[in-house]
């Protein structure tokens, strides 16, 4: 299958980027390395190209009742100008998708999916929509570039290219408007990487020069483009989940960690709500985040033990958190051993790795 | 481009390999560690072991990677580079300076399939 290039593919190749497949598309995965990259979002700016996702138009009279049966979270409450996390479930009450929702209008919103989930995710919100006359879901992601500028001087580099009052605007808010030049996009507060930060929706056929608009306006913070190599241990260390490892069709997001986006008390329910409720009693495994003691590094797919040997898990991400300076992970653990303090072992290619459960995110606890 | 010093014989898998008499003195290629990116961690061998051709012996871990180094004959490791424990880093900065580890062969062993310079540039080409 021919590969998918973003608007700003060239920028890449010319940094010197290494390019790779990921989900359909030719991403860049680190420009000068993820640690550097990784570190510079933390101390100050980075930017991401992050087009190959998805964007899902959902529109029309009832396009509010719409997402309050297909996705699991209060979409009624979110106000015009805001976004929310979301999952998207199916009937046996596993997530087919983790989504951000952003209300453009009373009857107007938009769906940022997954790259990976894109297709199935189109196919699945038609096939389920409740209300099919009175609310609308088209695939729009063919027409939006995104990219994320994200640290804790994104906030400068964003101010310095649009005009819209984004120093002020609140987390999990958005404006709409002329950004870097190119009228039409979305600036929202937004992110993926634990840091403040912002993501903007730029429409695709005027996006290429938005690229090295914002490295020039970011200079002066010494702003470098980040790879999807970075951009993953950045969510890891802040314990954010990522669809096709934390996530997938089998696991509930309640097992995930993720019962705040999930409103069982919802009027009618929403779909998979009561598979999602039945699995609260039977669910044996649970999310956790392992911060490991000493060098070893946990990598995906390891067994989790007790110290006693008995095996008791799974590793389902893991790195060096170049910020935390050790081995972290995510994990399903079985219930009994999910206490933050527990004692575990984490089997790295049949080396032991002593690990502790912590609570919360990584970036935040001191070992 | 990669440097690949003409002293050096290499292996399919991007070890190079210098030889000291029967004892095989091994690392990675610039190649490699240009492939893996910043090694943050490498597993040494415990010296005293006795290994097999194509063994995994060390492993080396980058970011977002881990690369399996394997023993390109019988024989015992002898000797593993200490000072990389806490500065894997210098695989990077001097790929044929940092060794990993030395292996003393077995008797009557050799190595497989060794390249030279000219062979290994034109495979990592392919």
């Amino acid at each position: 299958m021919e590969l998918r290039r973003t608007p700003f593919f060239d920028h890449h190749v010319q940094a010197g980027a290494r390019m790779v497949p990921f989900a359909g598309w030719e991403m860049p995965v680190q420009y000068a390395g993820v640690r550097d990259e990784h570190l510079q979002v933390r101390r100050s700016v980075g930017l991401f190209d992050v087009s190959h996702m998805g964007e899902v138009r959902v529109r029309g009279p009832r396009a509010e009742d719409a997402l309050m049966w297909l996705l699991s979270n209060a979409v009624r409450r979110i106000q015009v100008g805001a976004a929310q996390y979301n999952a998207l479930c199916n009937e046996r009450g596993g997530t087919v998708d983790d989504v951000f929702v952003y209300r453009m209008a009373e009857d107007d919103f938009l769906v940022c999916v997954n790259a990976s989930n894109r297709e199935k995710d189109v196919a699945f919100l038609q096939a389920h929509n409740p209300h099919p006359g009175e609310a609308e879901i088209v695939d729009e992601s063919d027409a939006w570039a995104q990219v994320a500028i994200q640290g804790p001087d994104a906030v400068h580099v964003v101010s310095a290219l649009t005009d819209l009052p984004v120093a002020d605007l609140p987390r999990h808010r958005f404006l709409e408007g002329t950004f870097a030049g190119v009228a039409g996009c979305i600036v929202a507060r937004t992110g993926y990487t634990g840091e403040d930060g912002f993501e903007v929706f730029v429409p695709a056929h005027l996006a290429p020069p938005v690229w090295p608009a914002i490295l020039e306006a970011g200079a002066r913070f010494g702003i470098v483009p980040v790879g999807l190599g970075a951009r993953d241990t950045l969510r890891l260390e802040a314990g954010n989940c990522l669809y096709g490892h934390e996530l997938d069709e089998d696991t509930s997001p309640v097992q995930a960690g993720l019962g705040w986006i999930v409103k069982l008390g919802k009027p009618g329910g929403f779909l998979g709500s009561d598979a999602i409720e039945r699995r609260k009693d039977t669910d044996t495994r649970r999310l956790v985040n392992l911060v490991v003691e000493g060098k070893r590094i946990p990598r995906e797919g390891m067994d989790v033990r007790t110290p006693s040997g008995e095996v008791v898990g799974r590793t389902t991400s893991g790195t060096l958190g170049p910020s935390v300076g050790h081995g972290i992970a995510m994990a399903y653990v079985d219930h009994a051993h999910t206490e933050p303090g527990t004692e575990l072992v984490i089997d790295v290619r049949g080396r032991e790795a002593p690990a502790v459960v912590i609570k919360g995110p990584f970036t935040r606890h001191q070992s | 481009m990669s440097h690949i010093p003409a002293d050096l014989k290499y292996t399919r898998s991007d070890e190079w390999v210098r030889t000291e008499g029967d004892v095989l003195v091994i690392g990675i290629t610039d190649h490699a560690q240009d492939a893996l990116g910043e090694i943050v961690h490498i597993e040494l061998p415990e010296v005293g072991t006795t290994v097999s051709a194509g063994d995994t012996v060390c492993e080396v871990e980058s970011v977002k990677a881990v690369a399996e180094i394997y023993a390109p004959a019988d024989g015992e490791i002898v000797e593993a580079n200490g000072d990389l424990e806490d500065a894997a880093e210098k695989v990077n900065q001097d790929p044929y300076g940092a060794w990993l580890y030395k292996l003393r062969l077995a008797d009557g062993a050799a190595p497989g399939e060794l390249l030279d310079a000219a062979a290994y540039a034109a495979k990592i080409a392919e």
